[in-house]
Protein backbone atom coordinates (compact mmCIF):
# COMPACT_ATOMS: atom_id res chain seq x y z
CA UNK A 1 0.00 0.00 0.00
CA UNK A 2 1.46 3.41 -1.01
CA UNK A 3 1.91 6.13 1.56
CA UNK A 4 3.17 9.30 1.91
CA UNK A 5 5.69 10.48 4.78
CA UNK A 6 6.03 14.49 5.30
CA UNK A 7 8.56 15.76 7.81
CA UNK A 8 8.72 19.19 8.62
CA UNK A 9 11.71 20.30 11.29
CA UNK A 10 14.18 22.67 12.02
CA UNK A 11 17.18 21.92 9.91
CA UNK A 12 20.13 20.01 10.84
CA UNK A 13 22.07 17.52 9.94
CA UNK A 14 20.91 13.97 10.35
CA UNK A 15 16.88 13.99 9.58
CA UNK A 16 17.12 12.10 6.17
CA UNK A 17 19.32 9.07 7.85
CA UNK A 18 16.60 9.09 10.89
CA UNK A 19 13.77 8.82 8.98
CA UNK A 20 15.26 6.67 6.68
CA UNK A 21 16.71 4.47 9.31
CA UNK A 22 12.85 4.01 10.82
CA UNK A 23 11.31 2.64 7.21
CA UNK A 24 14.32 0.25 7.27
CA UNK A 25 13.83 -1.10 10.17
CA UNK A 26 10.43 -1.24 9.28
CA UNK A 27 10.84 -3.14 6.28
CA UNK A 28 8.82 0.03 4.57
CA UNK A 29 10.23 0.35 1.04
CA UNK A 30 11.07 4.53 -0.15
CA UNK A 31 10.15 4.80 -3.48
CA UNK A 32 10.53 8.40 -3.81
CA UNK A 33 12.11 11.28 -2.08
CA UNK A 34 11.87 14.87 -2.42
CA UNK A 35 13.61 17.56 0.33
CA UNK A 36 13.63 21.17 0.07
CA UNK A 37 15.05 23.48 3.05
CA UNK A 38 12.80 26.80 2.95
CA UNK A 39 15.32 29.23 5.38
CA UNK A 40 16.24 26.74 8.24
CA UNK A 41 13.25 24.64 8.24
CA UNK A 42 13.48 21.16 6.62
CA UNK A 43 10.77 20.00 4.47
CA UNK A 44 10.52 16.55 2.99
CA UNK A 45 8.17 14.33 1.35
CA UNK A 46 8.59 10.88 0.83
CA UNK A 47 6.78 8.35 -1.34
CA UNK A 48 6.84 4.67 0.26
CA UNK A 49 5.40 1.13 -0.16
CA UNK A 50 4.17 -0.63 3.18
CA UNK A 51 4.29 -3.47 3.72
CA UNK A 52 0.75 -5.51 4.03
CA UNK A 53 0.94 -6.68 7.64
CA UNK A 54 1.42 -3.08 8.72
CA UNK A 55 -1.34 -0.85 9.52
CA UNK A 56 -1.00 3.02 8.54
CA UNK A 57 -2.43 4.30 11.84
CA UNK A 58 0.08 2.52 13.57
CA UNK A 59 3.08 3.43 11.33
CA UNK A 60 1.57 7.16 11.78
CA UNK A 61 1.66 6.90 15.55
CA UNK A 62 5.28 5.26 15.44
CA UNK A 63 6.60 7.90 13.53
CA UNK A 64 4.99 10.76 15.01
CA UNK A 65 5.54 9.67 18.76
CA UNK A 66 9.28 9.06 17.78
CA UNK A 67 9.64 11.99 15.33
CA UNK A 68 8.27 14.44 18.23
CA UNK A 69 11.15 13.26 20.84
CA UNK A 70 13.51 14.79 17.77
CA UNK A 71 11.76 17.59 17.26
CA UNK A 72 10.11 16.99 14.10
CA UNK A 73 6.66 16.59 12.64
CA UNK A 74 6.08 13.74 11.05
CA UNK A 75 2.85 12.50 9.13
CA UNK A 76 1.96 9.12 7.17
CA UNK A 77 -0.89 9.32 5.16
CA UNK A 78 -2.46 7.34 2.90
CA UNK A 79 -1.44 8.36 -0.93
CA UNK A 80 -5.27 8.18 -2.26
CA UNK A 81 -5.93 11.59 -0.43
CA UNK A 82 -3.36 13.41 -2.53
CA UNK A 83 -4.39 11.82 -5.72
CA UNK A 84 -8.05 12.60 -5.20
CA UNK A 85 -8.13 16.02 -4.19
CA UNK A 86 -5.68 17.58 -6.61
CA UNK A 87 -6.48 15.58 -9.57
CA UNK A 88 -10.12 14.80 -11.81
CA UNK B 1 13.23 17.80 -7.15
CA UNK B 2 10.55 20.16 -5.82
CA UNK B 3 7.29 18.99 -7.92
CA UNK B 4 4.08 20.06 -8.68
CA UNK B 5 3.12 17.03 -6.31
CA UNK B 6 5.05 17.96 -3.84
CA UNK B 7 3.48 21.41 -3.93
CA UNK B 8 -0.33 19.20 -3.11
CA UNK B 9 0.84 17.38 -0.69
CA UNK B 10 2.13 20.34 1.28
CA UNK B 11 -1.14 22.22 0.17
CA UNK B 12 -3.48 18.88 1.90
CA UNK B 13 -1.47 19.43 5.16
CA UNK B 14 -1.36 22.69 5.71
CA UNK B 15 -5.51 22.36 4.50
CA UNK B 16 -5.48 19.83 7.41
CA UNK B 17 -3.16 21.41 10.33
CA UNK B 18 -3.67 25.06 9.57
CA UNK B 19 -6.78 26.04 8.29
CA UNK B 20 -9.29 23.09 10.08
CA UNK B 21 -10.21 21.10 7.27
CA UNK B 22 -11.57 18.18 8.26
CA UNK B 23 -15.01 15.77 7.18
CA UNK B 24 -17.69 17.53 9.34
CA UNK B 25 -19.91 13.87 9.67
CA UNK B 26 -20.32 10.59 8.37
CA UNK B 27 -23.91 9.96 8.50
CA UNK B 28 -25.33 6.48 8.30
CA UNK B 29 -29.48 6.67 7.12
CA UNK B 30 -31.65 3.78 8.47
CA UNK B 31 -34.85 3.15 6.76
CA UNK B 32 -37.51 2.36 10.30
CA UNK B 33 -40.28 1.51 8.03
CA UNK B 34 -39.67 -2.08 8.45
CA UNK B 35 -39.95 -1.92 12.08
CA UNK B 36 -43.34 -0.50 12.49
CA UNK B 37 -45.79 -2.40 14.46
CA UNK B 38 -49.09 -1.50 16.09
CA UNK B 39 -47.68 -2.40 19.51
CA UNK B 40 -45.14 0.50 20.24
CA UNK B 41 -43.11 -1.65 22.82
CA UNK B 42 -42.84 -3.85 20.00
CA UNK B 43 -41.67 -0.79 17.00
CA UNK B 44 -39.44 0.40 19.87
CA UNK B 45 -37.79 -3.48 20.01
CA UNK B 46 -37.49 -3.26 16.31
CA UNK B 47 -35.78 -0.02 16.12
CA UNK B 48 -32.92 -0.46 18.97
CA UNK B 49 -32.43 -3.67 16.84
CA UNK B 50 -32.17 -2.78 13.85
CA UNK B 51 -29.85 0.85 14.87
CA UNK B 52 -27.05 -1.01 16.94
CA UNK B 53 -27.02 -4.02 14.23
CA UNK B 54 -26.47 -1.74 11.19
CA UNK B 55 -24.32 0.80 12.76
CA UNK B 56 -22.75 -1.28 15.09
CA UNK B 57 -19.06 -0.63 12.97
CA UNK B 58 -19.86 3.15 12.29
CA UNK B 59 -17.77 4.48 14.80
CA UNK B 60 -14.84 2.11 14.41
CA UNK B 61 -14.58 2.45 10.45
CA UNK B 62 -14.62 6.19 10.92
CA UNK B 63 -11.77 5.93 13.06
CA UNK B 64 -9.99 4.03 10.75
CA UNK B 65 -10.61 5.92 7.64
CA UNK B 66 -8.97 8.84 10.22
CA UNK B 67 -6.02 6.93 10.93
CA UNK B 68 -5.09 5.81 7.72
CA UNK B 69 -6.12 8.92 5.62
CA UNK B 70 -4.96 11.58 8.56
CA UNK B 71 -8.02 13.56 7.94
CA UNK B 72 -9.95 14.54 10.97
CA UNK B 73 -13.86 12.65 10.88
CA UNK B 74 -15.63 14.73 14.01
CA UNK B 75 -18.74 13.34 13.98
CA UNK B 76 -20.29 10.18 13.17
CA UNK B 77 -23.99 10.61 13.38
CA UNK B 78 -27.51 8.64 12.41
CA UNK B 79 -30.53 9.67 10.65
CA UNK B 80 -33.47 7.32 10.87
CA UNK B 81 -37.40 7.66 8.79
CA UNK B 82 -39.26 10.53 10.24
CA UNK B 83 -40.80 8.70 13.57
CA UNK B 84 -44.47 10.51 13.23
CA UNK B 85 -44.97 7.36 10.68
CA UNK B 86 -44.56 4.84 12.87
CA UNK B 87 -46.40 6.82 15.44
CA UNK B 88 -49.11 6.84 13.29
CA UNK B 89 -48.80 3.13 12.89
CA UNK B 90 -48.41 2.45 16.95
CA UNK B 91 -50.14 4.73 18.29
CA UNK B 92 -48.74 5.50 22.00
CA UNK B 93 -46.64 7.74 23.99
CA UNK B 94 -44.24 9.38 20.91
CA UNK B 95 -41.15 9.92 23.61
CA UNK B 96 -40.61 6.22 23.91
CA UNK B 97 -39.38 6.43 20.32
CA UNK B 98 -36.80 9.54 21.37
CA UNK B 99 -35.52 7.15 24.24
CA UNK B 100 -35.43 4.48 22.34
CA UNK B 101 -33.31 6.46 19.21
CA UNK B 102 -31.36 8.35 22.16
CA UNK B 103 -30.69 4.31 23.90
CA UNK B 104 -29.52 3.14 20.47
CA UNK B 105 -27.47 5.89 19.38
CA UNK B 106 -25.33 5.56 22.48
CA UNK B 107 -24.94 1.81 22.20
CA UNK B 108 -23.12 2.61 19.04
CA UNK B 109 -21.27 5.52 20.07
CA UNK B 110 -22.65 8.00 17.49
CA UNK B 111 -22.41 11.67 18.23
CA UNK B 112 -26.38 12.57 17.07
CA UNK B 113 -29.45 10.78 15.78
CA UNK B 114 -31.59 12.68 13.93
CA UNK B 115 -35.26 11.86 12.91
CA UNK B 116 -37.71 12.22 15.44
CA UNK B 117 -39.28 14.28 12.74
CA UNK B 118 -42.52 14.71 11.35
CA UNK B 119 -43.71 16.00 7.40
CA UNK B 120 -46.80 18.08 7.74
CA UNK B 121 -46.24 20.83 5.00
CA UNK B 122 -49.68 20.27 3.58
CA UNK B 123 -51.30 18.70 6.03
CA UNK B 124 -51.50 16.58 9.91
CA UNK B 125 -51.79 12.97 10.30
CA UNK B 126 -52.84 11.74 13.78
CA UNK B 127 -49.51 10.68 14.02
CA UNK B 128 -47.45 13.81 12.79
CA UNK B 129 -49.71 15.55 15.07
CA UNK B 130 -48.84 13.35 18.45
CA UNK B 131 -45.29 13.79 17.58
CA UNK B 132 -45.15 17.28 16.96
CA UNK B 133 -46.86 17.91 20.55
CA UNK B 134 -44.52 15.20 22.51
CA UNK B 135 -41.20 17.14 20.85
CA UNK B 136 -40.58 19.19 24.23
CA UNK B 137 -40.92 16.59 26.56
CA UNK B 138 -39.09 14.32 23.83
CA UNK B 139 -35.96 16.75 23.55
CA UNK B 140 -35.91 18.01 27.22
CA UNK B 141 -35.35 13.53 28.51
CA UNK B 142 -33.35 12.63 25.41
CA UNK B 143 -29.64 13.88 25.09
CA UNK B 144 -28.60 13.08 21.39
CA UNK B 145 -31.77 13.19 19.78
CA UNK B 146 -32.69 15.78 17.16
CA UNK B 147 -35.88 16.68 15.52
CA UNK B 148 -37.15 18.72 12.93
CA UNK B 149 -40.73 19.82 11.31
CA UNK B 150 -41.28 20.15 7.44
CA UNK B 151 -43.85 22.95 7.49
CA UNK B 152 -43.94 24.18 3.91
CA UNK B 153 -42.63 23.42 0.56
CA UNK B 154 -42.68 24.96 -3.01
CA UNK B 155 -44.95 22.29 -4.14
CA UNK B 156 -47.67 22.44 -1.07
CA UNK B 157 -47.27 26.09 0.10
CA UNK B 158 -47.20 26.41 3.98
CA UNK B 159 -49.14 25.00 6.29
CA UNK B 160 -49.96 27.70 8.69
CA UNK B 161 -51.71 25.42 11.74
CA UNK B 162 -48.19 23.59 11.69
CA UNK B 163 -46.29 27.10 11.78
CA UNK B 164 -48.66 28.15 15.07
CA UNK B 165 -47.65 25.03 16.70
CA UNK B 166 -44.37 25.05 15.61
CA UNK B 167 -44.14 28.51 17.69
CA UNK B 168 -45.58 27.19 21.07
CA UNK B 169 -43.09 24.18 20.52
CA UNK B 170 -39.63 25.86 20.31
CA UNK B 171 -41.52 28.04 23.43
CA UNK B 172 -42.18 24.77 25.59
CA UNK B 173 -38.68 23.17 24.54
CA UNK B 174 -36.83 26.22 25.83
CA UNK B 175 -39.33 26.23 28.97
CA UNK B 176 -38.58 22.79 29.58
CA UNK B 177 -34.68 22.78 29.35
CA UNK B 178 -34.43 26.38 31.08
CA UNK B 179 -31.71 25.04 33.70
CA UNK B 180 -29.38 23.79 30.79
CA UNK B 181 -29.03 26.90 28.61
CA UNK B 182 -32.58 26.01 26.58
CA UNK B 183 -30.26 23.63 24.88
CA UNK B 184 -33.61 21.80 23.92
CA UNK B 185 -34.62 23.94 21.82
CA UNK B 186 -31.08 24.26 19.70
CA UNK B 187 -31.64 20.01 18.65
CA UNK B 188 -34.98 21.73 17.04
CA UNK B 189 -35.38 22.64 12.75
CA UNK B 190 -38.43 24.17 11.54
CA UNK B 191 -37.82 23.38 7.98
CA UNK B 192 -39.48 24.54 4.41
CA UNK B 193 -38.26 22.14 1.57
CA UNK B 194 -36.68 20.32 3.84
CA UNK B 195 -34.21 17.36 2.13
CA UNK B 196 -34.34 14.32 2.58
CA UNK B 197 -30.28 13.23 2.22
CA UNK B 198 -28.93 16.10 4.96
CA UNK B 199 -25.91 14.57 7.19
CA UNK B 200 -26.28 17.63 9.26
CA UNK B 201 -27.71 18.22 12.65
CA UNK B 202 -30.41 18.95 14.38
CA UNK B 203 -32.24 19.24 10.56
CA UNK B 204 -31.07 15.43 9.59
CA UNK B 205 -33.92 12.71 8.54
CA UNK B 206 -33.65 9.82 6.47
CA UNK B 207 -36.25 10.54 3.66
CA UNK B 208 -39.00 7.72 2.68
CA UNK B 209 -37.19 7.29 -0.77
CA UNK B 210 -34.06 6.75 0.46
CA UNK B 211 -32.49 3.14 0.42
CA UNK B 212 -32.90 0.70 3.57
CA UNK B 213 -29.23 1.77 4.52
CA UNK B 214 -27.55 4.55 3.25
CA UNK B 215 -23.74 6.59 3.81
CA UNK B 216 -24.27 10.39 3.56
CA UNK B 217 -21.21 12.70 4.22
CA UNK B 218 -20.67 16.49 5.38
CA UNK B 219 -17.42 18.23 4.52
CA UNK B 220 -16.52 21.61 6.40
CA UNK B 221 -13.97 23.93 5.17
CA UNK B 222 -14.50 27.66 6.41
CA UNK B 223 -10.81 28.30 7.29
CA UNK B 224 -9.45 26.28 3.86
CA UNK B 225 -11.66 28.82 1.73
CA UNK B 226 -10.66 31.88 3.79
CA UNK B 227 -7.00 31.30 3.47
CA UNK B 228 -7.71 30.97 -0.24
CA UNK B 229 -9.37 34.52 -0.67
CA UNK B 230 -6.63 35.99 1.67
CA UNK B 231 -3.78 34.82 -0.24
CA UNK B 232 -5.76 36.69 -3.89
CA UNK B 233 -5.50 39.76 -1.96
CA UNK B 234 -7.42 42.74 -1.68
CA UNK B 235 -7.01 43.69 -5.61
CA UNK B 236 -8.46 40.47 -7.13
CA UNK B 237 -11.74 40.80 -9.21
CA UNK B 238 -15.35 39.34 -7.56
CA UNK B 239 -15.44 37.38 -10.55
CA UNK B 240 -11.48 35.87 -9.91
CA UNK B 241 -12.40 35.57 -5.81
CA UNK B 242 -15.08 33.45 -6.99
CA UNK B 243 -12.93 31.31 -9.54
CA UNK B 244 -10.77 30.93 -6.36
CA UNK B 245 -13.27 29.61 -3.97
CA UNK B 246 -14.76 27.19 -6.98
CA UNK B 247 -11.45 25.51 -7.01
CA UNK B 248 -11.27 25.36 -2.99
CA UNK B 249 -14.42 23.94 -2.77
CA UNK B 250 -13.46 21.24 -5.76
CA UNK B 251 -10.64 20.00 -3.69
CA UNK B 252 -12.56 19.66 -0.32
CA UNK B 253 -15.49 17.75 -1.90
CA UNK B 254 -12.80 15.33 -3.68
CA UNK B 255 -11.94 14.54 -0.31
CA UNK B 256 -15.40 14.14 1.08
CA UNK B 257 -16.03 11.70 -1.83
CA UNK B 258 -13.12 9.69 -1.28
CA UNK B 259 -13.92 9.51 2.63
CA UNK B 260 -17.63 8.83 1.79
CA UNK B 261 -17.32 6.20 -0.55
CA UNK B 262 -14.27 4.12 0.99
CA UNK B 263 -16.69 3.95 4.79
CA UNK B 264 -19.59 2.87 2.63
CA UNK B 265 -17.36 0.19 0.99
CA UNK B 266 -16.19 -0.72 4.27
CA UNK B 267 -19.63 -0.47 5.70
CA UNK B 268 -20.89 -2.44 3.00
CA UNK B 269 -23.88 -0.08 2.52
CA UNK B 270 -24.10 2.25 -0.92
CA UNK B 271 -22.48 5.92 -0.99
CA UNK B 272 -25.82 8.28 -1.05
CA UNK B 273 -24.22 11.88 -1.46
CA UNK B 274 -21.48 14.85 -0.30
CA UNK B 275 -23.09 17.23 0.67
CA UNK B 276 -20.22 20.21 0.83
CA UNK B 277 -21.78 22.88 2.70
CA UNK B 278 -19.34 24.96 4.53
CA UNK B 279 -20.07 24.18 7.95
CA UNK B 280 -18.36 26.78 10.67
CA UNK B 281 -17.04 25.83 14.04
CA UNK B 282 -16.99 28.59 16.92
CA UNK B 283 -13.05 27.72 16.62
CA UNK B 284 -10.85 30.81 15.32
CA UNK B 285 -10.20 30.21 11.52
CA UNK B 286 -13.30 28.10 11.25
CA UNK B 287 -15.87 30.45 10.17
CA UNK B 288 -18.39 31.61 7.31
CA UNK B 289 -18.69 35.13 8.55
CA UNK B 290 -14.87 35.82 8.30
CA UNK B 291 -14.75 34.32 4.37
CA UNK B 292 -17.15 37.29 3.90
CA UNK B 293 -15.01 40.11 5.42
CA UNK B 294 -12.36 38.84 3.96
CA UNK B 295 -13.85 39.30 0.37
CA UNK B 296 -14.02 43.23 1.52
CA UNK B 297 -17.37 43.41 4.31
CA UNK B 298 -15.85 45.38 6.90
CA UNK B 299 -18.17 43.68 9.37
CA UNK B 300 -20.69 40.48 8.30
CA UNK B 301 -24.04 41.81 8.41
CA UNK B 302 -23.01 45.58 6.92
CA UNK B 303 -23.82 46.12 4.00
CA UNK B 304 -22.68 44.00 1.12
CA UNK B 305 -22.85 41.43 3.08
CA UNK B 306 -26.23 39.43 1.13
CA UNK B 307 -23.88 40.11 -2.23
CA UNK B 308 -20.65 38.73 -1.02
CA UNK B 309 -22.81 35.39 0.88
CA UNK B 310 -24.37 34.60 -3.03
CA UNK B 311 -21.11 34.71 -4.61
CA UNK B 312 -19.74 32.67 -1.94
CA UNK B 313 -22.52 30.07 -2.16
CA UNK B 314 -22.97 29.81 -5.52
CA UNK B 315 -19.38 29.41 -5.84
CA UNK B 316 -19.47 26.77 -3.67
CA UNK B 317 -21.79 24.84 -5.15
CA UNK B 318 -20.13 24.60 -8.54
CA UNK B 319 -16.73 23.90 -7.19
CA UNK B 320 -18.87 20.84 -5.90
CA UNK B 321 -20.57 19.63 -8.65
CA UNK B 322 -17.67 19.66 -10.70
CA UNK B 323 -16.00 17.62 -7.87
CA UNK B 324 -18.48 14.68 -7.41
CA UNK B 325 -21.46 13.36 -9.13
CA UNK B 326 -23.20 12.94 -5.96
CA UNK B 327 -24.04 16.01 -3.99
CA UNK B 328 -26.95 16.40 -2.32
CA UNK B 329 -27.73 17.91 0.96
CA UNK B 330 -27.88 21.16 1.81
CA UNK B 331 -24.52 21.87 0.03
CA UNK B 332 -23.71 25.95 0.55
CA UNK B 333 -22.68 28.09 3.23
CA UNK B 334 -24.35 28.00 6.55
CA UNK B 335 -24.79 30.95 8.27
CA UNK B 336 -25.38 29.65 12.50
CA UNK B 337 -24.48 32.10 14.70
CA UNK B 338 -23.83 30.73 17.77
CA UNK B 339 -21.46 28.39 15.99
CA UNK B 340 -19.23 30.34 14.29
CA UNK B 341 -16.76 32.82 15.78
CA UNK B 342 -17.23 35.80 13.41
CA UNK B 343 -20.93 35.47 12.93
CA UNK B 344 -20.92 36.13 17.05
CA UNK B 345 -18.56 38.87 17.40
CA UNK B 346 -20.82 40.69 14.46
CA UNK B 347 -23.65 39.77 16.36
CA UNK B 348 -22.28 40.87 19.81
CA UNK B 349 -21.40 44.26 17.97
CA UNK B 350 -24.46 45.29 16.61
CA UNK B 351 -24.51 45.13 13.10
CA UNK B 352 -25.30 41.56 12.33
CA UNK B 353 -29.22 42.03 12.95
CA UNK B 354 -32.09 39.30 12.71
CA UNK B 355 -33.90 41.41 9.69
CA UNK B 356 -30.22 41.27 7.88
CA UNK B 357 -29.75 37.21 8.87
CA UNK B 358 -33.24 37.00 7.25
CA UNK B 359 -32.27 38.57 3.94
CA UNK B 360 -28.89 36.37 4.13
CA UNK B 361 -30.74 33.22 3.98
CA UNK B 362 -32.25 33.99 0.55
CA UNK B 363 -28.83 33.60 -0.63
CA UNK B 364 -27.68 31.07 1.93
CA UNK B 365 -27.99 27.18 2.04
CA UNK B 366 -30.40 26.71 4.76
CA UNK B 367 -32.12 29.67 7.32
CA UNK B 368 -32.26 31.25 10.48
CA UNK B 369 -29.91 29.05 12.46
CA UNK B 370 -28.42 29.19 16.01
CA UNK B 371 -29.97 32.53 16.75
CA UNK B 372 -30.92 33.10 20.36
CA UNK B 373 -33.93 35.49 20.81
CA UNK B 374 -35.21 36.99 23.96
CA UNK B 375 -36.84 34.51 26.83
CA UNK B 376 -40.06 36.85 26.76
CA UNK B 377 -40.52 36.44 22.91
CA UNK B 378 -44.30 35.29 22.48
CA UNK B 379 -45.08 31.69 20.64
CA UNK B 380 -46.86 33.90 18.28
CA UNK B 381 -43.97 35.91 17.48
CA UNK B 382 -41.90 32.85 16.92
CA UNK B 383 -44.53 31.33 14.61
CA UNK B 384 -44.23 34.75 12.63
CA UNK B 385 -40.51 34.48 12.43
CA UNK B 386 -40.87 30.39 10.97
CA UNK B 387 -43.45 31.47 8.36
CA UNK B 388 -41.53 34.39 7.02
CA UNK B 389 -38.45 32.42 6.45
CA UNK B 390 -40.54 29.40 5.54
CA UNK B 391 -42.04 31.96 2.84
CA UNK B 392 -38.19 33.14 1.49
CA UNK B 393 -37.96 29.17 1.06
CA UNK B 394 -41.61 28.66 -1.19
CA UNK B 395 -41.08 31.26 -3.39
CA UNK B 396 -37.13 30.81 -3.87
CA UNK B 397 -37.61 27.17 -4.12
CA UNK B 398 -35.12 26.51 -1.76
CA UNK B 399 -34.54 25.16 1.57
CA UNK B 400 -34.92 27.80 4.67
CA UNK B 401 -35.08 26.59 8.38
CA UNK B 402 -35.59 28.08 11.39
CA UNK B 403 -33.27 27.29 14.55
CA UNK B 404 -34.26 29.29 16.94
CA UNK B 405 -33.58 29.85 21.06
CA UNK B 406 -35.58 31.67 23.71
CA UNK B 407 -33.36 32.24 26.24
CA UNK B 408 -35.89 31.88 29.00
CA UNK B 409 -35.26 34.31 31.46
CA UNK B 410 -32.77 36.27 29.49
CA UNK B 411 -33.04 39.68 27.73
CA UNK B 412 -31.24 41.02 24.60
CA UNK B 413 -27.49 41.71 25.80
CA UNK B 414 -27.05 38.85 28.30
CA UNK B 415 -25.79 35.59 26.40
CA UNK B 416 -26.53 31.59 26.14
CA UNK B 417 -23.34 29.10 26.60
CA UNK B 418 -24.04 25.62 25.12
CA UNK B 419 -20.23 24.07 24.06
CA UNK B 420 -18.62 22.44 22.12
CA UNK B 421 -19.73 22.38 17.97
CA UNK B 422 -23.11 24.33 19.16
CA UNK B 423 -21.06 27.71 20.90
CA UNK B 424 -22.19 30.36 22.47
CA UNK B 425 -23.78 33.72 21.45
CA UNK B 426 -25.37 36.72 22.48
CA UNK B 427 -29.19 37.53 22.72
CA UNK B 428 -30.43 38.95 19.98
CA UNK B 429 -33.21 41.59 19.58
CA UNK B 430 -36.78 40.64 17.73
CA UNK B 431 -38.41 43.21 15.49
CA UNK B 432 -41.57 45.01 17.24
CA UNK B 433 -45.13 44.88 16.29
CA UNK B 434 -47.41 41.42 16.50
CA UNK B 435 -48.55 39.28 13.75
CA UNK B 436 -50.91 37.35 16.35
CA UNK B 437 -54.22 37.73 14.13
CA UNK B 438 -52.38 36.03 11.18
CA UNK B 439 -50.62 33.28 12.97
CA UNK B 440 -54.53 32.55 14.82
CA UNK B 441 -56.24 32.40 11.26
CA UNK B 442 -54.63 29.21 10.62
CA UNK B 443 -55.01 27.47 7.45
CA UNK B 444 -52.56 26.92 4.49
CA UNK B 445 -50.80 29.85 2.33
CA UNK B 446 -51.67 28.14 -0.67
CA UNK B 447 -48.70 26.88 -3.02
CA UNK B 448 -47.39 29.63 -5.33
CA UNK B 449 -47.34 30.01 -9.27
CA UNK B 450 -43.68 28.95 -9.64
CA UNK B 451 -45.13 25.30 -8.46
CA UNK B 452 -47.00 24.73 -11.52
CA UNK B 453 -44.05 23.50 -13.34
CA UNK B 454 -45.63 20.45 -15.11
Amino acid sequence: MKAVITVVGKDRPGILAFVSGKCAAASINIVDVTQKVLQDLFTMIMIVEIPEDLRIPDVAASFGEDGKKEGLQIQVMQEDIFNAMHTI
Amino acid sequence: MWTNQSENIIETIRMIQEENLDIRTITMGISLLDCADSDIDRSCEKIYNKITTKAKDLVAVAKEIEGEYGIPIINQRITVTPISMLVSVSGGNPVKYAKTLDAAAKAVGASFIGGYSALCQKGMTPGDKALIESIPEALATTDIVCSSVNIGSTKAGINMDAVRMMGEVVVKTAELTKDNQCFGAAKLVVFCNAVEDNPFMAGGFHGVSEPDVVINTGVSGPGVVKEAVRSAGPHATMDEIAEIIKKTAFKVTRMGQLVGTEAARRLNVPFGIVDLSLAPTPAIGDSVARILEEIGIETCGGPGTTAALAMLNDAVKKGGVMASSSVGGLSGAFIPVSEDEGMIAAAESGVLTLEKLEAMTAVCSVGLDMIIIPGGTTAETISAIIADEAAIGMINTKTTACRLIPAIGRAAGEKLVFGGLLGEGPVMPVGKGSAEVMIHRGGRIPSPMNALKN
